[in-house]
């Protein structure tokens, strides 16, 4: 309880502003304009491209529309010869149908697009590399002397290499000996070096990195072509994508539909021709193509692979878009207390005096004490007695209230003490409540008898009690109070669980601490439940509890021993940072290693299947306009009063049929936008969220349809391509 | 329309409302199997028919055996049919049934259609009535009731795919609930005036000096469980405009509370079982919003009857003042045109199909309403059990579509929607517009099917229509005007009972299996409601979207130009 803080890994201090405004710029700096000329000249080539039937087939709704297409060009081409007069009308009807399947595939591509150019750049850091292979494999006594130069795509798993500055590490591995700065940027776009050093949670390396100092020596663990840029090359172009289990029930329910509507439009030929009034075979594929999903049908690719995209502008790379979907089921969130809840340093709160002490003077021996103290914990107690007293920081080594010749004496593990000697024979230290109670004693001073009270106290809170003490002037030996350290919550913190309950999604607090600190921190944070003392099984027997009950849960991890966890978890984040084996637990790899991020990933996750369920519900709710168009248009010549049906007042039947044909093409167009960025989010309960998306996309999908195929029909009238 | 036939039509509505919770409860505590009064006789039929009570069967069970009964029972009823001459009560000494026929009619009764191509008083004798078609009236609705229990424990139970016990339910739905109830209100209907009696047909000199042959038989049984078990097969032709099957204003009060009692109850079942009651209203809430619709529409076109019959001042005027009579034709002044239209709003909604007017007769509108009811799935309450599954189905889908807008894996209450999920529903949806469009789109092609017709124009494609979709849908209404006495019909109607019926009910039994093998999500703030005004409005909506617009085009060349023909001054 009482010990001297120690200074939390450099990984997981997470600046509280700073580092978030720099990765927001640095993702800004990342992000492509969403029409992007290079992306779009490709992807209408790939849209042609995609009209291969042996991919089409993949997309029922969408394969329909191309044999609908087909046909109406077959017809067409049959009535061009046989000098039929419609013949215009029949080509502008198949070549809108064409659009309609070129522009989806259009979208596809698009969202293709981002993930191959990102693609190509990372590529480019796969470029021929040359590795140090060491000879002798046997981890006991390396010599670095004796290596030779081969080509990395001759690296087999258990080959070590050595790296030297400027060196390209040529492949995934594992730092067996020394430590080295890394310049990673070519993975996390992140232009700040990191340490790696054999032994411990930093020990991984990733192929394409660049050694920057000193040197390693690296156990390779992947071979070519399986090393983790492979994967996330593979990955951001989509090239292993395979359906979702929900991508697959929706195109299951839009299939059936599909079924559906074809029963109903082959069977109103039927029944025309008992009305006396057959109709063509082009004009019922029109009210078909008009009738089935192709609105959704069309993006429901896209709509995934860019929520892929999105992870990535997020800098996490998703190892299948199953995850991506689990993110947006989660319903508990597992959150390590150091680094995501608290900034991972603890901070000077308050100072507390022992009976017959001021505060000031226990702040100004503080301060004293703390004067050389580099680390957090002393920073702060050198602000906050400034902020609280007044007490002007003072300069180690010149004079200091009256004492001269101040010496440092830095914190040790043994002593768990630091503090000040002057000339005089003044001392003070600040350190572990026994350590200091100890030092006090053996200088022959006495406990107060309120400290105890004091110590429990802070803990009670969830802080860290800090003794200060003094000897050697004129009050003898005597302990001077407590520093109340806290651990300090990052700023935000509890907004975001706010939202995250709003979402009905539970947060757990997973720390080490004791159950009451963690209660305290618990409380301050505003998380729903803490899990105390935790080791990692405790962790992994939460998780499973927690599905026991039909949950789904996330966390985040970057240890080895995170690493179970992390693969019975649902959703599991692993940092960067992190060891080998939590990259390859975990379903999302965090290339910032942020832990906060895990809101972030459900988040995206969310936004991703109220996309897809938006946009359906868009595409059915546009069928009520279509039918007021289409089949009047198709009747009135028999039952002249259908033009009663005809509530748009469309000019004639064909206008009509090619307004409804082309209006259900260009959806398609005007909603890529929206499929690639995704319907706005904002997180709230269930039941708001969805008055919202289905006013704008239930209600909007009645009412637009309507405006947009009379819109259309006027344009044609007024350029005189339909009669 | 008048305030008198608004008030009888509210009501109605009280009543229905007023049923559930009690009626609810009873059957909770019937299927739970806490209320067993009558425990010695189960065990008695337990063990008469070797049946091992204790036995949760899994969906693939549950289901084999709902077939296996219904196939056996089906059998049975041909076989009695064929042989009805030589079997006893029979004083009219009445032929056997046509092959085709008894065919026709076994299916039908099976399948809780009751489509009744013969005419009862001159082709079944009275052990024919009583000991089959009866019998069916009782089993067919304790299978639809069964087999709605068994759905309802799927989405609330977490059992490896068991149900339940497909042999218990149908002795309990039967002993406990339709035994006991049709007596009750088979009492009602002799002390309103049904006849119950098995004398032989009376002959009549009326006072023009004719001679009339006036039917008997025990029509008051009969009627009840006809009405309870929303079976609709009339003891007369006539069915319920019979002043001996429906004397007064008040047996045709009974008559229409019957048939919604049961199916209204369900719901509050539903919410008690699975443990949220709100979502047992929001359900019932639905179904009522698409009733109220309909009987509104019928009402009103009803009430204004022909234009063209006013533009001529052919108009009788009404009993109120100001008001016209509106379109009397095929309906009993007894009733008039408000219970006229309530029921035959009630009769299609709920899958029981007896009718106290000609649908035949109705305006385009006010016909198109029993039309649509039907083609909606027979969801707006519904057939005992059939309309509570059915409209589960609708809401698994609706919760399917719209549950992504959320942001999370759809789930209803607690039970993920997923791939296999949405497979089987989709089945259920998809077997119902296919067989009703594919047999109607493949009779107005035929020589064969356009025979029957009696009508021209689009007056006829909706008889064909409708015939198609009252078997589909298990209805068994007639919208008359086809002769379906035809090698044909017969043949054609009778395949399309056992595919409205069984090819939706096994899928529907996948899906609740499906559902029983999940984990069930705990609810939060995150989870999609199913409790809220929001939610009916969009279950009413899908269920709108899904099922009529698929039978747009069908039925805007029949009903909806006739309407707009009429209006112009056509008729046919």
């Amino acid at each position: 309880m009482t010990t001297i803080p120690t200074l939390p890994p450099a990984s997981t201090s997470d600046a509280r502003a700073g580092s978030h405004v720099a990765a927001q710029r640095q993702r800004a700096g990342r992000k492509r304009p969403l029409f992007d000329p290079p992306i779009v000249r490709r992807a209408i080539r790939d849209a042609f491209v995609k009209l291969d039937p042996r991919r089409m087939v993949r997309n029922p709704v969408m394969f329909v529309v191309l044999i609908g297409s087909a046909y109406t060009t077959l017809v067409f081409i049959r009535d061009l010869l046989g000098g039929r007069s419609d013949w215009g009308f029949t080509l502008q009807l198949a070549l809108w149908l064409w659009f309609t399947v070129v522009f989806a595939n259009f979208a596809e591509a698009m969202a293709e697009g981002r993930g191959k150019a990102q693609a190509d750049t990372l590529r480019k850091s796969r470029t021929q590399t040359t590795a140090k292979r060491l000879f002798d494999k046997s981890a006991g006594r390396i010599d670095r002397a004796r290596f030779e130069e081969v080509n990395a795509e001759q690296l087999r798993r258990g080959d070590l290499v050595l790296c030297l500055p400027g060196d390209v590490i040529p492949g995934d591995g594992e730092v067996i000996e020394g430590v080295a700065s890394v310049d990673e940027s070519a993975i996390t776009g992140e232009s700040a070096p990191v340490i790696r050093e054999s032994g411990g949670d930093r020990s991984a390396v990733t192929g394409g990195t660049k050694v920057l100092s000193d040197y390693i020596v690296v156990k390779i663990t992947a071979n070519p072509g399986e090393t983790f840029l492979d994967r996330m090359i593979a990955l951001v172009e989509g090239a292993s994508r395979q359906k979702t289990p929900n991508e697959i029930a929706l195109t299951i329910l839009l299939s059936g539909l599909t079924i559906v509507f074809l029963f109903a439009v082959a069977t109103l030929q039927p029944f025309a021709v008992y009305s006396g009034s057959p109709t063509t075979i082009p004009i019922l594929i029109a009210l078909l193509v008009c009738l089935i999903p192709t609105t959704i049908g069309g993006l429901l690719s896209a709509i995934g692979i860019a929520g892929m995209d999105r992870m990535i502008q997020q800098n996490v790379i998703a190892m299948s878009g199953r995850a991506v979907e689990a993110a947006g089921d989660v319903n508990t969130l597992l959150l390590d207390k150091t680094g995501t809840i608290t900034l991972g340093n603890r901070q000077a709160s308050d100072f507390l005096p022992v009976s017959g002490v001021e505060a000031e003077l226990l702040a100004d021996r503080a301060q004293l004490a703390s004067l050389a103290d580099e680390t957090p914990e002393g920073r702060s107690i050198v602000v906050l007695a400034k902020t609280k007293f007044g007490i002007r920081a003072r300069e180690v080594g010149g004079e200091h209230a009256g004492h001269r010749d101040v010496t440092f004496i830095p914190f040790s593990a043994s002593t768990r003490m630091s503090g000040v000697d002057t000339g005089d024979g003044y001392q003070v230290r600040k350190g572990a409540g026994d350590a200091v109670l100890a030092w006090v004693r053996q200088a022959g001073g006495h406990t107060p008898a309120d400290i105890d009270s004091a110590v429990r106290r802070v803990a009670l809170e969830g802080g860290t009690p800090l003794l200060v003490a003094e000897k050697g002037n004129s009050h003898g030996p005597r302990v001077l109070g407590v520093v109340y350290l806290k651990d300090a919550v990052k700023g935000g913190i509890r907004e975001r669980f706010d939202r995250l309950r709003a979402m009905g999604i539970r947060t757990v607090m997973i720390t080490g601490d004791n159950p009451l600190t963690a209660a305290a921190i618990a409380k301050e944070a505003g998380v729903d439940d803490f899990l105390a003392e935790a080791k990692p099984e405790d962790k992994m027997a939460l998780i499973q509890r927690e599905q026991a009950g039909g949950r789904l849960v996330a966390m985040t991890g970057d240890g080895t021993n995170d690493a179970p966890a992390l693969a019975q978890a649902d959703v599991g984040v692993a940092m960067n940072t992190g060891t080998q084996a939590a990259k390859e637990a975990g379903n999302l790899i965090d290339l910032d290693s942020n832990p906060t991020k895990l809101i972030e990933v459900v988040e995206i996750g969310k936004q991703l299947l109220m996309t897809r369920g938006s946009l359906t519900t868009f595409s059915i709710a546009n069928d009520v306009a279509k039918y007021f168009a289409i089949i009047p248009a198709i009747f009135v010549a028999t039952y002249p009063v259908l033009q009663t049906l005809n509530i748009m007042r469309l000019h004639s039947p064909q206008s009509a049929i090619l307004a409804s044909v082309i209006f259900n093409a260009l959806i398609i167009i005007a909603l890529i936008p929206l499929a690639l960025r995704g319907v706005t989010y904002r997180p709230a309960p269930a039941a708001v969220i969805l008055r919202r998306n289905l006013f704008v996309y239930g209600l909007g999908g009645l009412i637009v349809p309507f405006a947009g195929i009379k819109l259309i029909d006027m344009l044609l009238v007024f350029s005189h391509l339909a009669s | 329309m008048t305030v008198n036939g608004w008030l009888q039509i509210l009501f109605f509505c009280v009543s229905v409302l007023v049923v559930a919770k009690p009626l609810g409860l009873y059957l909770v505590r019937v299927y739970n199997g806490t209320y067993r009064w009558l425990a010695p006789l189960e065990r008695v039929i337990y063990r008469m028919c070797g049946v091992d009570a204790q036995e949760d069967q899994h969906w693939t069970r549950y289901a084999g055996a709902m077939l296996l009964f219904s196939a056996a029972s089906m059998l049975l009823t041909y076989v009695v049919l064929r042989l009805q001459r030589m079997l006893p009560l029979n004083p009219q000494h009445l032929p056997a049934v046509v092959a085709r026929q008894a065919f026709e009619t076994s299916a039908s009764f099976t399948t809780n259609t009751n489509w009744q191509s013969y005419v009862g008083e001159t082709t079944m004798s009275y052990f024919s009535q009583m000991s089959q078609l009866a019998f069916h009236n009782f089993i067919s609705a304790a299978v639809g009731m069964a087999v709605a229990v068994a759905f309802v424990r799927g989405i609330a139970r977490r059992s490896a795919g068991r149900l339940g016990n497909f042999w218990v339910d149908l002795t309990r739905g039967t002993l406990y609930i339709l035994l006991p109830f049709s007596l009750v209100v088979a009492l009602i209907f002799v002390q309103q005036g049904v006849i119950q009696n098995i004398r032989p047909y009376l002959e009549i000199t009326t006072l023009e000096g004719a001679k009339q042959t006036i039917a008997m038989g025990p029509v008051a049984s009969q009627e009840a469980i006809k009405q309870l078990g929303t079976n609709g097969g009339g003891f007369f032709n006539a069915n319920a405009a019979h002043p001996f099957e429906n004397p007064t204003p008040w047996s045709n009060f009974w008559s229409m509370l019957t048939i919604f009692m049961i199916p209204s109850a369900l719901t509050y079942l539903l919410g008690r079982m699975v443990k949220n009651q709100k979502h047992g209203w929001a359900v019932w809430a639905a179904m009522f919003v698409l009733f109220f619709g309909g009987v509104w529409m019928a009402y009103w076109a009803e009430a204004r009857g022909n234009p063209i019959h006013a533009a001529r001042g052919i108009d009788v005027a009404g009993a109120v003042a100001g008001h016209s009579a509106g379109n009397m034709e095929g309906k009993e002044v007894r009733f008039g045109i408000a219970n006229s239209a309530l029921y035959a709003t009630v009769t299609t909604d709920a899958s029981c199909g007896a009718v106290n007017a000609m649908h035949d007769s109705f305006t385009p509108l006010g016909g198109l309403v029993p039309l649509v009811n039907i083609q909606l799935g027979e969801v707006v309450f519904g057939g005992v059990g059939a309309g509570l599954y059915g409209m589960l189905v609708m809401v698994v889908l609706t919760v399917f579509i719209a549950g992504l807008m959320v942001g999370r894996t759809p789930e209803y209450l607690g039970k993920k929607i997923q791939a296999r999920e949405v497979q089987v529903a989709m089945l259920y949806i998809l077997v119902f517009p296919a067989a009703i469009l594919t047999m109607t789109a493949i009779s107005v092609l035929l020589p064969a099917g356009l025979k029957g017709l009696n009508n021209a124009g689009p007056h006829g494609l909706s008889e064909i229509l409708y015939a198609f979709t009252s078997t589909a849908g298990n209805n068994g209404s007639a919208f008359a005007g086809l002769t379906g006495t035809t090698y044909y019909y017969n043949t054609m109607l009778g395949v399309n009972t056992l595919i409205g019926r069984f090819a939706m009910m096994v899928p529907m039994l996948a899906l609740a299996g499906f559902l029983a093998e999940k984990k069930s999500v705990p609810e939060s703030a995150g989870t999609f409601p199913v409790t809220t005004p929001l939610f009916v409005a969009l279950l009413v909506s899908v269920i709108i979207v899904v099922s009529a617009l698929t039978f747009f085009p069908a039925l805007s060349l029949s009903p909806v130009v006739e309407h707009l023909l009429m209006n112009s001054g056509k008729l046919f």
